[in-house]
C-alpha cells in the first residue's frame, strides 16, 4: 500500500466514524463505543506502519507527499492546494497522536459508561482525531489551519460536555475564545505569507524564504503572527488562562487534548515552520517559554485540584518545549529536543491524566486534600502514576529526562555562548525545581499518607481493565527504552532529522491542478538546510567546529549535574513536607502570605482580563448598541418625524394642492400607516386583487411578445 | 433538459400560482393553498437547478462572460445566457430583457432554494394564509426578476414590485410593531430607489437607453465625471441601504424582528444580496471610473459593517435582533470583497453573499424554532434549553459555527477569500495622501480580521446563555425539532458543509465571471467599449 493511500485512510476513518457515531451512533449496539474505539485502533496499526516505512530511513525516497488542486479563488487558473505529507516529523507525531488517541478511546468506555451524552462525545473525540491527524498530516498552512480551527471547536464540544454546570458552559467559551485570539493572530501571519509567496504550501513558502521573496521585516512578522497561534494553542503566557479552566472537560478529554496533542499543535506548528522564523522570533519563544515553564510551575505548587495541578504542569512543560524550540535557532540540539520533548511528554502526561482520572473515577472528588492512602487501594494506579511522574520530573532513566536535561543543556549552551541569554538556562533549571516539588507534593498528598476521606477512602477501588490497560501501555512508553532517549533508535541517529527532511523532500513545485502523484519528488535537495538556516539567522553559532562540541559537552554535563540536584532537592523538599511534616505546609503559607494569596490566585491573570480586557470590550459593546439605537436610529427616526411635521405644514398651508417629494414622502408614510392599521379588517383582499390582477397583466404580456419574437 | 424561456417561467411562475390560489375557495382551508405554494417553490427552485446545470455546461469561456463587457462569449450574438428579449415600450426603447451570467445564476439558485426552505417555516402561520401566500408568491417574482432583469428600467419595477409584497407580509404577520417595522422598511427602501430612478432617468435623458449591456459596453458620463460619480453615489445608496451597509441599517433590525420567521429567512437571505448583486451589476462595470474612484470608501464602509455590526450584536439581548447584527457583520465582509477589485476578493465576495444566505437562513430557523416554543426572544430568559432538545442543539450549533466561519463549513472559504483578497488587494484604500496607512487596505483587512474574534464572541455567548447551563422548568415541555423543521434545516447545514469542504461546486459558477469583470481595472484603464450586437441596432429599434 503507497504510503500516501495509508495517509488519507488515516484521516477519513475517523472522519467516517464521526458521521457514523453522529448519525447512527444511538441506533449502534453499545452507542457504536467500540467502533470509535476499533477505527482508531486501525489507525494506530496503519500510523506505526506508516511509522516504520519513514522514519529516520536515511534515503531521499522515504516519505511520501499527494496534493491535489482544491479550489481556485480568483478562477484564474491559480489553486489553493490540500495536500498531505509525510516525513519524519509527522511519522512522530502520528504515533504519538494515534497512540494516545486509540488509548484515550479504550480508557473512555469505562470511565465514561452509562453517561446520557455518550455518543456526542464518542462523536466529539472522532472528530478530534481526525482534525489532529490532519493537522501532522498537511503539506500546507490553509489545511492545517483548518484542521487547527477544527479541533478548536471539539475542544470547545468536549470540555463542554458537561454544559449543565455553569463552569463548564464557562470555561469552552473561555477555551474557544482566547485561543481565537491567538488564531488570529496565526491568521494574520498566514496573510502576510499568501501576499508574499502566492502560495501555502510549505515547499512553497521555503523556497520562498531561500529565493528571497518572503524576507525582511515581512518574514519576522509572518514568524511572530505564527507564534502568537502557537501562544494561543499551545497556552503560553499570556494566553495560558484557558487550559487550566479547560478541566472542566472530562478527563479523558483533558488526556488527549489538553495535555497530549491538540495543546501540543503549537509546538508542531513552529516545528514545523522552522525554516521559516528568524533570530527575533526564535529569541520570543525561548523567552516566552521559558517564562510560562517557570511561571506555571511556580502555580502548580499550591493547587488543590489534582487536575489543576497537572494542567499547570502542562503549560510548564509546553513552555519548555518552546524554550527547547527557540533554542534551537541558534544551539542544534535545541531543535530535537524541543520536538521529542513533546513526543515523550504526550505519553506521560497522558498516563498521569489518566491515572488521575482513575483516581477521580474511584472517589469522585478533584480535591486532594480528601484523597490520600491510595497506594495500596489501586495499586495499578499508583504504580503507572509514580512512573510517569519519575518522568515528569526527569528522573533517569525515564523517558523525560532524556528530553528535559536535552533542553536544558541546550538552555546552558546558549547561555555559554552568549551570556546575556542566561536567563533562560535559568528559567529552565529553576522550574525543573518546581516540577519535582508539585508532582511529588501530588503522590504524596494522593497516595501516601493517611486517607483524609474515610468514606471516599472505603469505596475506592481498582478500575477494570479498560481503564488499567492505557495505563499500563503509557507507563512502559515512559521508560526510556521504549520512550526513547539519546542512543536509541527512537531517539534518533539524524541531529534534525524532521527539518532537514522537509527540504530535502519536498523541494518546491510548479502550480499545477492536476498534480496528484504520490511520488516523492524532487529527490536532490533544493536547498540546503545550513544555509537556509544560516540565512535566516546570521548569528547562527553553530558552525561544526572543534570548539562547537567541546561547548556542548560541558553544556550537557552541566545540565545532567544541576537538574539531577534540583529532582533530587525538589523530591527532599516535598518528603519533607507531606511525609516527614518536617516543613509544615502551613507555617510556610502564613509566613509568605502575600506570595501565597498571589500563587492562589494564579498571579491575578484572569482578574487582570476581566477587568482590562473583557468588561471594558462588553462596555464598548453596550455603548455601540446604545449608540445605534438612540443615535443612529433616533437620526432615522427624526428624519421620519421631521418630514410628517413639515408634510403637516404644508398641508396646513395648502390643504389641496399636494405635491413635492417630501411631502410625498410623509403622506405615503401616513397613507401606508393608515393602510397597515386597517389591513387587518379584510380589505387586504382589495389589494391583492388589485396586485394580481396587475401582474398578470404584465406576465401575459410577457409571455405574448415573447411568443411574438420567439 | 433545456427548457424555452426558463427565465421567464422563473419569474412568472409565481404569478400563475397566486393566480390558481386566488381561485382556490376559502371552504378548503388553507391546506391546498400551502401546498400550491410548496409546489410552486419546488418547480421554481428545480427550474434554478436546472438553470444552474445547464450554465455548468455550457463552454468555461462562455460561462465567463460578464453580460455586457467586451469579450463576452454568449452564443450566437446573445447579450448573455439564456436571454430572453422583446421589445415592451418602444418609444422609450424599454425592453423586456432577461438574461443571467455566473453572477445572477449563482443568486437565482440561493433564491430558489430559500424560498423553497422557507415554505415549510410558513408551514405554521394561520393567520390568513391564502394571503400570506400569494404575496409570498408576488416576492419571489420580485427577487427573480430582479436578478435576471437585464433592462433598467425592468429592473427597477421588479425592484418596488418585491417591496410591495414585503410591505404586507411584514405589517400584517408580524410582531408587535409591525406597522413601524413595515413602513420604515418601504419607506427606507423607497428613499433609496428615488435615488437609484433619478439616476436612471438622467442617464436615460442622454443616451437614451436602459440597457444595462450597452451601457456596461459604452459607460456613461465618462466625460463629466462630476455627474458620473453623482450618479454612481444615486445607485450606491440605494443598494447600500439594502446591503445593509452602515449607517443606512437599521430599518435591518427592526424588520427582522417583526417580521414572521419565513419572511425574515428571505430578508436575510436574499434581500440583502439585492444590494450586493445591484452593486456588481450596476455601479462596478457601468461607472467603472466612479468605483476606482470610490473603492476605498466601499472598503472603509465594509469594515465598519463587520466592527459596528458584530459590537453591536454583542450588545442585543433579543435573541433574533442579535442575529440580525450579524448580518450586517458578515454584509461588511462582502463590501470588503468587492473592494479589493482582485479575484479572490471578488469572487469572495459573491461567495460570502451565497454563505450568508445560507448561513443567515439557518440563524433565523433556529430562532424561529425557539420563539415558536417560548413565544418571546430575549437571550438572558432562556438556559438549558440544549438538555431539552439535543437534535436542535446539534442542528443549533451547525448554524451558529457556519456562521461565525468554522473551518470545513461554507462560511469559512468566503471569509478566507475576502481576507487574502483584500490583504493583497492594490486597491489604495482611501489613498495614502488622506489619512496615511490606517486606510490602506492591509490596515483596514487586519481591523476587520477582529471581525472573527468579535463574531466567535457574540455567537458563544448567546450559545452559552440560550444553550447551556441548567434546564429550566418552564422549558421542561419543550418539544424536540419537529419534520417541518427538520425540512427546513437539515438541506441548510447539508449545502453549509458541502461547500465547506467542496467550494469549487459554487465558485465555478461565479468565479469566471467576475474574472471578466475585474478586466475592466486590470488592464489599467477601461477596455474599449465592446460591440455588440444590440448597440449597432438601437436607432434601428426606435
Amino acid at each position: 500500500m503507497p504510503l500516501i493511500a495509508s495517509a488519507i485512510l488515516i484521516i477519513s476513518l475517523p472522519i467516517a466514524g464521526f458521521f457514523m457515531e453522529g448519525l447512527f451512533g444511538n441506533r449502534l449496539p453499545r452507542k457504536g463505543d467500540w467502533l470509535a474505539t476499533g477505527i482508531m485502533g486501525i489507525v494506530l496499526g496503519l500510523s506505526l506502519w506508516v511509522f516504520f516505512q519513514v522514519f529516520n530511513v536515511n534515503s531521499p525516497d522515504a516519505g511520501a507527499r499527494g496534493s491535489a488542486a482544491w479550489f481556485s479563488m480568483a478562477g484564474d487558473g491559480a489553486y489553493l492546494f490540500a495536500g498531505l505529507m509525510i516525513d519524519n516529523l509527522t511519522a512522530m507525531m502520528l504515533v504519538v497522536v494515534s497512540v494516545v488517541s486509540f488509548l484515550v478511546h479504550l480508557y473512555s468506555v469505562g470511565y465514561m459508561h452509562g453517561d446520557p451524552k455518550y455518543v456526542r462525545y464518542y462523536a466529539g473525540l472522532q472528530l478530534f482525531s481526525a482534525a489532529m491527524l490532519g493537522l501532522v498530516l498537511s503539506d500546507n498552512l490553509l489545511t492545517l489551519y483548518i484542521s487547527w480551527e477544527i479541533m478548536g471547536f471539539c475542544s470547545y464540544l468536549l470540555i463542554g460536555h458537561y454544559f449543565e454546570k455553569k463552569s463548564a458552559a464557562d470555561a469552552c467559551l473561555k477555551a474557544f475564545m482566547t485561543t481565537r485570539v491567538g488564531d488570529v493572530l496565526m491568521f494574520l501571519g498566514i496573510l502576510i505569507i499568501f501576499w508574499r509567496v502566492g502560495s501555502l504550501r510549505y515547499a512553497d513558502i521555503f523556497a520562498a524564504v531561500a529565493s528571497g521573496t518572503l524576507s525582511g521585516s515581512w518574514q519576522v512578522w509572518a514568524g511572530l503572527l505564527l507564534f502568537g497561534g502557537a501562544i494561543g494553542k499551545s497556552a503560553q503566557f499570556p494566553l495560558h488562562v484557558w487550559l487550566p479552566d479547560a478541566m472542566e472537560g472530562p478527563t479523558p478529554v483533558s488526556a488527549l487534548i489538553h495535555a497530549a496533542t491538540m495543546v501540543a499543535a503549537g509546538v508542531y506548528l513552529m516545528a514545523r515552520m522552522y525554516l521559516l522564523l528568524t533570530p527575533e522570533v526564535f529569541l520570543s519563544m525561548a523567552y516566552i517559554g521559558g517564562f510560562t515553564a517557570i511561571f506555571a510551575a511556580t502555580i502548580g505548587v499550591v493547587m488543590d485540584d489534582i487536575k489543576k495541578v497537572l494542567a499547570y504542569s502542562t503549560i510548564s512543560q509546553l513552555g519548555y518545549m518552546m524554550l527547547g524550540l527557540g533554542v534551537g535557532g541558534f544551539v542544534l540540539t535545541g531543535y530535537t529536543a524541543g520536538v521529542y520533548h513533546l513526543t515523550t511528554h504526550a505519553f506521560f502526561k497522558a498516563c498521569l491524566f489518566l491515572g488521575s482520572g482513575s483516581v477521580i473515577h474511584a472517589l469522585h472528588t478533584q480535591s486532594m486534600s480528601e484523597m490520600g492512602g491510595l497506594r495500596k487501594k489501586m495499586p495499578v494506579t499508583f504504580v503507572t502514576f509514580l512512573i510517569a511522574t519519575l518522568a515528569l520530573t526527569g528522573m533517569p532513566p525515564f523517558s523525560g529526562y532524556f528530553t528535559k536535561d536535552s533542553i536544558i543543556a541546550s538552555a546552558i549552551e546558549l547561555g555559554m555562548r552568549q551570556p546575556r541569554h542566561w536567563a533562560l538556562a535559568g528559567f529552565a533549571v529553576l522550574a525543573a525545581f518546581f516540577t519535582a516539588f508539585y508532582m511529588f507534593r501530588l503522590i504524596f498528598l494522593t497516595f501516601f499518607g493517611q486517607p483524609r476521606n474515610h468514606d471516599a477512602h472505603r469505596h475506592a477501588h481498582e478500575s477494570g481493565w479498560v481503564m488499567a490497560l492505557p495505563l499500563i501501555i503509557l507507563a512502559l512508553l515512559s521508560i526510556y527504552p521504549i520512550g526513547g532517549g539519546h542512543g536509541n533508535w527512537f531517539w534518533s541517529r539524524n541531529p534534525a532529522p524532521a527539518q532537514e527532511s522537509i527540504i530535502n523532500h519536498y523541494g518546491p513545485k510548479s502550480h499545477n491542478p492536476s498534480d496528484m502523484d504520490t511520488a516523492p519528488h524532487a529527490k536532490q535537495p533544493d536547498h540546503d538546510i545550513t544555509t537556509l538556516r544560516r540565512m535566516n539567522n546570521p548569528k547562527h553559532e553553530t558552525d561544526g567546529t572543534q570548539n562547537d562540541e567541546h561547548l556542548a559537552h560541558a553544556a550537557h554535563n552541566a545540565a545532567v549535574t544541576v537538574s539531577l540536584a534540583v529532582l533530587a532537592l525538589g523530591i527532599a523538599f516535598a518528603w519533607l513536607t507531606y511525609i516527614r511534616r518536617a516543613i509544615r505546609a502551613e507555617d510556610v503559607a502564613r509566613r509568605f502570605a502575600v506570595i501565597h494569596r498571589i500563587l492562589l490566585n494564579k498571579y491575578y491573570i484572569d482578574e487582570f482580563y476581566m477587568a482590562f480586557v473583557v468588561r471594558p470590550f462588553l462596555k464598548l459593546s453596550a455603548f455601540m448598541g446604545g449608540f445605534d439605537k438612540w443615535i443612529i436610529d433616533g437620526l432615522v427616526n427624526l428624519t421620519g418625524i421631521l418630514t410628517r411635521a413639515l408634510g403637516w405644514l404644508v398641508g396646513l398651508h395648502d390643504r389641496v394642492v399636494v405635491d413635492g417629494a417630501v411631502n410625498a414622502v410623509a403622506d405615503s408614510a401616513m397613507a401606508a400607516g393608515r393602510a397597515a392599521s386597517r389591513l387587518q379588517t379584510g380589505r387586504v383582499s382589495n389589494y391583492l386583487m388589485g396586485i394580481l390582477l396587475g401582474m398578470v397583466f404584465l406576465a401575459g404580456f410577457a409571455f405574448w411578445i415573447l411568443g411574438r419574437t420567439g | 433538459m433545456t427548457i424555452p424561456h426558463i427565465l421567464s417561467w422563473i419569474v412568472f411562475l409565481p404569478i400563475v400560482a397566486m393566480a390558481v390560489m386566488a381561485l382556490i375557495p376559502q371552504r378548503l382551508g388553507p391546506a391546498p393553498v400551502r401546498w400550491v405554494s410548496l409546489l410552486t417553490t419546488f418547480v421554481v427552485f428545480a427550474f434554478s437547478v436546472i438553470l444552474t446545470v445547464n450554465f455548468y455546461a455550457i463552454p468555461a469561456a462562455e460561462r465567463a462572460a460578464f453580460i455586457g463587457l467586451k469579450g463576452a462569449q454568449f452564443p450566437a450574438g446573445a447579450m448573455s445566457f439564456y436571454e430572453e428579449r422583446a421589445r415592451w415600450i418602444g418609444e422609450y426603447n424599454i425592453w423586456y430583457h432577461l438574461g443571467v451570467d455566473g453572477l445572477s445564476v449563482i443568486l437565482v439558485l440561493l433564491t430558489g432554494m430559500l424560498s423553497f426552505l422557507a415554505v415549510f417555516s410558513a408551514w405554521g402561520i394561520n393567520k390568513a394564509v391564502k394571503g400570506f401566500h400569494m404575496m409570498y408568491m408576488l416576492l419571489i417574482t420580485g427577487m427573480m426578476g430582479t436578478f435576471v432583469a437585464l433592462d433598467m428600467f425592468l429592473f427597477y419595477v421588479f425592484w418596488e414590485v418585491m417591496l410591495l409584497p414585503m410591505y404586507f407580509l411584514i405589517g400584517i404577520w408580524g410582531g408587535p410593531r409591525k406597522e413601524y417595522a413595515a413602513i420604515k422598511f418601504f419607506l427606507y427602501t423607497l428613499a433609496g430607489s428615488i435615488l437609484m430612478l433619478a439616476a436612471i432617468i438622467i442617464i436615460y435623458m442622454k443616451y437614451h437607453s436602459f440597457s444595462i449591456p450597452e451601457l456596461a459596453a459604452n459607460p456613461p458620463f465618462r466625460d463629466n465625471m462630476a455627474l458620473a460619480h453623482a450618479l454612481w453615489i444615486g445607485f450606491f445608496i440605494a443598494f447600500a441601504i439594502k446591503i445593509p451597509m452602515f449607517p443606512f441599517h437599521t430599518w435591518l433590525p427592526d424588520a427582522h424582528v417583526e417580521a414572521p420567521t419565513a419572511i425574515s429567512v428571505i430578508l436575510a437571505g436574499v434581500l440583502l444580496k439585492m444590494g450586493g448583486y445591484g452593486i456588481l451589476r450596476v455601479n462596478f462595470p457601468i461607472f467603472p471610473d466612479s468605483t476606482e474612484y470610490f473603492i476605498g470608501v466601499i472598503a472603509v464602509f465594509g469594515v465598519i459593517n463587520v466592527i459596528y455590526g458584530a459590537f453591536c450584536a454583542m450588545a442585543q439581548k433579543d435573541f433574533k435582533k442579535l442575529v440580525a447584527y450579524s448580518s450586517v457583520s458578515h454584509m461588511g465582509y462582502v463590501l470588503l470583497g468587492m473592494a479589493a477589485l482582485n479575484g479572490e476578493g471578488m469572487n469572495g465576495a459573491v461567495f460570502q453573499m451565497f454563505n450568508h444566505g445560507i448561513s443567515s437562513a439557518m440563524m433565523f430557523l433556529i430562532v424561529g424554532v425557539l420563539y415558536d416554543r417560548a413565544h418571546h426572544r430575549e437571550i438572558e430568559r432562556f438556559g438549558g434549553i440544549g438538555l431539552q432538545m439535543p437534535r436542535y442543539l446539534t442542528l443549533a450549533i451547525v448554524g451558529f459555527f457556519a456562521s461565525l466561519g468554522l473551518p470545513g463549513l461554507s462560511g469559512f472559504i468566503s471569509e478566507i477569500m475576502v481576507f487574502l483578497g483584500a490583504f493583497k488587494s492594490q486597491s489604495t484604500g482611501l489613498g495614502p495622501q488622506a489619512f496615511g496607512w490606517v486606510f490602506s487596505m492591509k490596515a483596514l483587512t487586519m481591523i476587520s480580521v477582529l471581525g472573527i474574534v468579535l463574531g466567535a464572541a457574540y455567537l458563544l455567548l448567546a450559545i452559552q446563555r440560550v444553550y447551556l447551563g441548567k434546564s429550566k422548568s418552564e422549558y421542561a415541555n419543550f418539544p424536540d425539532l419537529n419534520r417541518y423543521e427538520y425540512a427546513s434545516l437539515v438541506p441548510l447545514a447539508v449545502v453549509s458543509i458541502l461547500l465547506g469542504v467542496w467550494p469549487s461546486l459554487a465558485l465555478n459558477i461565479f468565479n469566471g465571471t467576475m474574472n471578466s469583470m475585474l478586466g475592466i481595472w486590470s488592464a489599467g484603464g477601461r477596455m474599449a467599449p465592446a460591440l455588440l450586437p444590440a448597440t449597432s441596432s438601437i436607432a434601428g429599434m426606435q
